[in-house]
Parts: structure tokens; sequence; C-alpha cells
């Protein structure tokens, strides 16, 4: 069965709400005392589309400023970029953008790309308008949604239409570091992990013994 | 004194962890990252690069970051700023304000000024360092580490040495966010550079590691408190770590930790761990719930053991039913995937091996206090052994329970006795009708022990004995006495 294994990344300005809606996601769980991410965290999640299976390894950077210098590592080789920003703080809104520059100068591949304004259970201090954020993400070719972490709103149309646009883009074959595979999904969790290994390290040639398993497109050795 | 125990307790042929006096400025760096990475060959060369540029990029635009609220409150007028036992102020050598442990530095720029001109008159006119002002009882301590300038205005009774220990942690924190070369280099661009910008976020830590040094007593020990476990267990656990590990390369260290309590640290040959640096981790954990949710991935400059450089962390916790915390250190950026597959080879050796179930029984069984382990003179104690710089307390009982910060003050008060540095002593019996306190210096230890009012020095001195027997009976379970590496 074929399976798309795509790489995630999270960004927007500090306090935005990428964490909650993450875990609001994956774990279907809200806390107010959330602290800010240190680095980058980790998550995986799996969503069945048009019964394929999209497995999606989600890094959720860090807003502060004195983690900035690490993003490339997380957006490098990733197929889709989330940029999250709050409704209610204008400032946030305005680092999407410098986000999305960035993303256009390092990042030469193909990504799906989803501005997400969230906090609109925030909705009277709201200082983004909806059609200011539809009119940006017109213009850069990205989805747009609104949703509140807080609420469960909208949280979930976020990570499917990143799913769909995985999925899409694995069809299409426009891109050579999205990973599809034809094997048992449980084999490929277990291997997928070593295969990033390589890929993240950007410079070496992924082993055989993985490449044997790799359907299609094989992993990419370039670097953006 | 004497007692039967001819070791003392706690001690072991190698350590963990460096031994060395919580007071001590680190003044002389090493430079372990370079020697670690010049094992390897760099081939990251490229990549540096293109952070260098991210770096200077970001000194350009400091605008608008300080937000000043209009409605100039004076804080001096405000009873609640002025009734802190313990300001905290950290400024640049140009006096920009950095940090500041209560209120808006911004409104308190001012002070700043004061400050950073105190410092520098008293340099520019006797070439020489200002250290401390005494004013009826509040103690105001200045200490200069380039590029910053400390200051702490104390109504504590905490000692000079200890105040400035404090201080040293405050710096090793920001350090430890930005490490000691790039502090220098953004000075060195720019004299006047606003570094809260880069420090948003990190203000947390150094508020939380405040706390933490005002509350525990590792940081009055400058030792690491160990997780009690059957030294079997603990042996287990790090054998299941270094047979995760074991050909990862550059894998520095892996450190296990719960409930603010060493589990087993287990280190690259030839490179040890500073307490110090190990209490920095502790507050990085302490301080981020948001930790517990995932598998996280950050850099991490550990003073101590390099201040130049960033380690590369892979943090995380055991599982959803172990709450023990995991951090993975390395000096390869690009690694995250291997030690996440090292970390759950390691989560499913522990499960194996009953290790999980080993580590929560221990994180939900409460120590023994004094009474239950049969001293019913003694009350609580810290027995810190020099050599492994780990220390043991038992369970706080009555009346502490209630009076934890007195307690803490009565150790930092006969810490100080045995450690001021014009005349240290090596025994203090100190009775008042409150309590007696001991406090004994040894080549191999140290000892705080709180008594019940009413003993006389030679029932203490018997049950010192009695105590380090019974600690040195248990020292298989209390510390960690084996030094693993991978
Ligand atoms: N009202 C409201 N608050 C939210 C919402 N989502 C997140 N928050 C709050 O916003 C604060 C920051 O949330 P985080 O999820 O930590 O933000 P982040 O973008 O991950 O922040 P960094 O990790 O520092 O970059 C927390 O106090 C959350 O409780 C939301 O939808 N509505
Ligand atoms: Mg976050």
């Amino acid at each position: 069965m074929k399976t798309v294994v795509g790489k995630v990344v999270v960004l927007g300005h500090l306090g935005v709400g990428k964490t909650s809606t993450i875990t609001r996601y994956v774990e279907n769980s809200f806390s107010h005392q959330v602290t800010p991410t240190i680095g980058a965290s980790f998550f995986t999640c799996k969503i069945t589309v048009q019964s394929i299976p999209i497995k999606m390894q989600i890094w959720d950077t860090a807003g502060q400023e004195r983690f900035k210098a690490l993003a490339p590592m997380f957006y490098r080789n990733a197929n889709a970029a989330i940029l999250v920003f709050d409704i209610t703080n204008q400032q946030s809104f305005d680092s999407i953008k410098t986000w999305v520059d960035e993303l256009k100068r390092n990042v030469e591949e193909a990504m799906v790309l989803c501005v997400v304004g969230n906090k609109i259970d925030l909705m009277h201090e709201r200082k983004v308008s909806k059609e200011e954020g539809l009119k940006y993400s017109n213009s850069i070719g990205a989805s747009y949604f609104e949703c509140s972490a807080k609420d469960d709103q909208g949280v979930g149309v976020v990570f499917e239409n990143i799913a769909l646009g995985l999925l899409r883009m694995s069809v299409g074959k426009s891109n050579n570091t999205l990973k599809v595979y034809d094997d048992d999904i449980n084999d490929i969790m277990a291997k997928s992990s070593e295969l990033d290994a390589t890929d993240v390290g950007n410079e070496e040639v992924v082993s055989i013994s993985i490449k044997s398993i790799a359907h299609g497109d094989t992993v990419s050795s370039k670097c953006c | 004194m004497s007692s039967t125990v001819e070791v003392e307790p706690g001690a072991a042929p190698e350590s963990v962890l460096v031994t060395a006096d919580s007071c001590e400025n680190f003044e002389h760096m090493n430079s372990s990252l370079e020697e670690i990475k010049n094992l390897i060959e760099i081939k990251q060369a490229a990549e540096e690069s293109t952070i260098e540029t991210v770096v200077s990029e970001n000194l350009e635009e400091t605008g608008n970051f300080s937000e000043c609220d209009d409605d100039e409150d004076d804080y001096v007028q405000n009873s609640e700023w002025t009734s802190r036992k313990k300001q905290v102020f950290v400024l640049s050598m140009a006096g920009k304000p950095i940090y500041s442990r209560y209120g808006n530095e911004d409104k308190l720029a001012w002070l700043f000024g004061v400050m950073q001109t105190l410092v520098s008159f008293v340099q520019s006119t006797n070439d020489d360092c200002i250290k401390s002002i005494h004013a009826g009882d509040t103690t105001f301590v200045f200490l200069v580490k380039k590029p910053l300038i400390l200051v702490t205005v104390s109504k504590t009774h905490e000692s000079e040495n200890q105040l400035i220990s404090q201080l040293n942690y405050v710096f090793n924190q920001i350090t430890s966010t930005l490490t000691l070369t790039r502090l220098n280099k953004i000075y060195e661009q720019r004299q006047n550079y606003d570094l809260r910008r880069q420090l948003t976020g990190a203000e947390r830590l150094i508020d939380h590691l405040l706390d933490f040094t005002e509350k525990e007593p590792s940081f009055l020990l400058g030792a690491v408190q160990c997780l009690p476990l059957a030294s079997s267990v603990r042996n287990t656990i790090s054998s299941a770590i270094t047979g995760a590990c074991n050909k990862i390369k550059n894998l520095v260290f892996a450190i296990l930790l719960a409930n603010n309590k060493l589990i087993t640290l287990v280190r690259m040959k030839k490179y040890c761990l500073h307490p110090a640096d190990l209490h920095l981790i502790f507050n990085l954990v302490q301080a981020s719930e948001s930790l517990k949710n995932s598998e996280n991935w950050t850099p991490l400059c550990l003073p101590r053991f390099d201040s130049s450089g960033f380690l590369y962390c892979h943090v995380s916790y055991l599982s959803e039913d172990c709450q023990a915390c995991l951090l993975l250190l390395t000096v390869e950026r690009d690694v995250f995937y291997v030690l996440s597959q090292a970390k759950q080879a390691i989560v499913e050796k522990l499960r194996r091996t009953n290790c999980l179930e080993a580590i929560n029984n221990s994180l939900t069984t409460n120590e023994e206090t004094c009474l239950t382990a049969g001293f019913t003179e003694l009350r609580h104690y810290l027995y810190k052994c020099k050599s492994t710089a780990q220390f043991y307390q038992p369970s706080l009982a009555p009346p502490y329970t209630l009076e934890k910060e007195r307690l803490l003050e009565l150790y930092k008060r006969a810490h100080q006795h045995l450690h001021c540095s014009s005349r240290p002593l090596k025994l203090v019996f100190e009775k008042s009708s409150k309590e007696v306190v001991l406090a004994w210096d040894t080549k191999g230890f140290e000892l705080y022990v709180v008594f019940e009012p009413l003993i006389d020095t030679t029932g203490a001195i018997n049950l010192v004995g009695k105590l380090l027997n019974w600690i040195k009976n248990r020292e298989d379970k209390l510390f960690h006495l084996n030094a693993p590496t991978f």
C-alpha cells in the first residue's frame, strides 16, 4: 500500500500558539500554562486521505529570537510549512512575511504553504482582518485558515489541508524530498527515522538498504 | 569527633561530576567542544557560516523592541517593589538594562545608569573594582563579568559569597542561552546593543533560577541529590543507556533525572560535568513544562564545560507512565533522529527490565525522615560528599515542613561560617532556643545537622557518628557511585 511521509515545519512569532495548535490536533488538549518551546519540538501524526495514509513529521519551532538561527535546520527539506500568527497581534502577522521571504530565499523545492490566524476566540481584540490574511496568503500561493486552539475551532482542517497538499505533491512527483513508499507502513515507521538521519545530514548518500525500500523518488541529498 | 566510618559515605573512586567549590568563580575556559570536534572532521563549515550571517542580520535590526508603558509609575514609590527581599539586575558595560528580577527595566533606566556609573567610577579612579556596599540591613553586591555587570540588592541574610555565587549562576544562565563567544561578539560589534532581544523568553529561566538558588540546598552546596535506587537498578539503567548509545559518535553526556534528582549520568570518557552546569539543566527542565509533551531538540551551552559553543540536546520524558527526563547531549547538530531512536531503545530496555517501575516507586516513596530512620533527637541534615559532589537530605519533618525557608536560612548561616573567606571554621556548634545547629567541614565531606534544642555536645557528637554510619550503610542506594562512560 502506498504511504506518504512528509516533513512539516511550523513557524511563527513567539506566543502565537504554534505548540497549542499542534497539541490541540495531536493530543486534543489545551493548556493556558504551556511554556515557550525550547529549540524545537517534534511531533508525528497520521492522517488518511482517500484511503492513503499520510504520515506527518511535524517540527514545532520556537518563536524566541535566540532560536531563529536554528530554523534552517527544520525548514530545510520540509515539504510543508504552517505559518502561524495571532489575529490580535499585528507584529506576529508581519513576522509571517519575514518567514515567507526567508523560505523563498532558501528553499528551492516546492512546499505546501499554509497561513494560520490563531486565537479567533479573542475576536473582539482582532488586529488583523480576515481579508488581509486571505489577500496575503493568495499572493504567496498559500491556503489561509483561522482557528482557535483554545476553543478547538478550525484546527483539524489545517492539518487535513496539509495532508491533502502532501498527497497531491506525491502524485505530481514535483518534489524530490517527499517520501513515498510502497511498503507496509509499520516497516516504514521503523525505517523512516533512519532515512531522516541521513536526510538531515544532507551531504551523505542514502545507504543501499534504505534505497531498496524507497519507492519512486529517492531521498534527496540536496541542500537548499 | 570520631566515627567508625573509614571512607566517607558516598565517596567513589571516580566521580561523574567535577568537584569544585560552589562559590568558585570560573575564569578559565576550557575548550572541550573544540577537542571533541577535532576528533571528527568538521564537515559543517558551510552551515556554520549561514548561522553567522543570520546573527549579524539580527544585530542590525534592534529598534522597536522595548515597549515602555507611558504611564510611568515610579517604582521607588511602589511599596511592593521596594519591599522585595532580593533584587537582581543585569546591565551591559555601557549601562543598558538587560534584566531586572522585578519590574520593567525601562522604567528603571535611571537606576541602571546609577549602577553603571558606580562601577565605572570606581574603575576609573582607583583602577579597582567595586564589590559590595553595606547599608543597614541591605547588601549591594556587584559582579563585573565582561561584557556584563550583575548587581544584587539583598535584604536576605545571605553572605556576600553566597550572593556572588547566585550572580554567577545568572551570568552562566545567560551564557548558556547565548554562549560567551556570541555575547562578546555582540558587544564588540555594538556597545549599545539591547540584549533583551536575544534573551526574550530566557528571562523566565533566570527568574526560575533565582527562585531555585533561594530554595534548593543544592546550589548552596554545589552538589546534586540522587534519586534513591538500588545500585543494581541504577547500573541496569546506566547500561541500558550505554548499550543504546555506544555506537553513536560524539555523544558527550546522557543524563536521566526526575523530580530534581539525578538518576544517572553517562559521559564520554575524559569529560566530566560540573554540578553548576547540571544545575542549569535541572533549572531548564523544571522551568519548561512544554518539554513534557514531545521530543525536543535544542542547542544548549554548558558554560563550565565549554562556554564558547553549543552542545545539541535531545530532551524527552521517558514515557507517559514514567516522568523521568532524559537528555542526550552531543556536539553534532544533525543527529536528532539517531538520538530519537536511541531513546526508544533505552525506554524499551528499561521497561523490560522493570526499571521504569523502580523509578516510579522511588518517586512516589517519600524519603525517610530523621524520625522514621530512628534518630529521635535529629530533625534534619544535609550531607555532602565532596569527592563526588553529591548530597543527601532526609524528608522534611515538623517544625520545618512549615518553615522550609527558615531551615534553609539556618543552613546558609552555617555554610557561611564554614566558608567565610576571612576566617573559615571547621566545626560549628550553635545553640538557640529553637534548635541546635552543627556544621562540620572535613576533607571528605560537609555535614550540616539540626538537632532538638536540648541536646548537648556529647549527645550531638554521638549522633553524628551514628548518622554517618547510617548513611554509609545506604550509600549504594543514595549516591551514584559508578561513573559510567560510553
Ligand atoms: N485565547 C487563546 N489563547 C491561546 C490560543 N492558543 C494559544 N494560546 C495561548 O497563547 C500562549 C502561547 O501559546 P503557545 O502555544 O506556547 O505559543 P507558541 O507559538 O508555541 O510560542 P513559542 O513556543 O514561544 O514560539 C499560551 O498562553 C496559550 O495558552 C488560542 O487559540 N486562544
Ligand atoms: Mg511553542
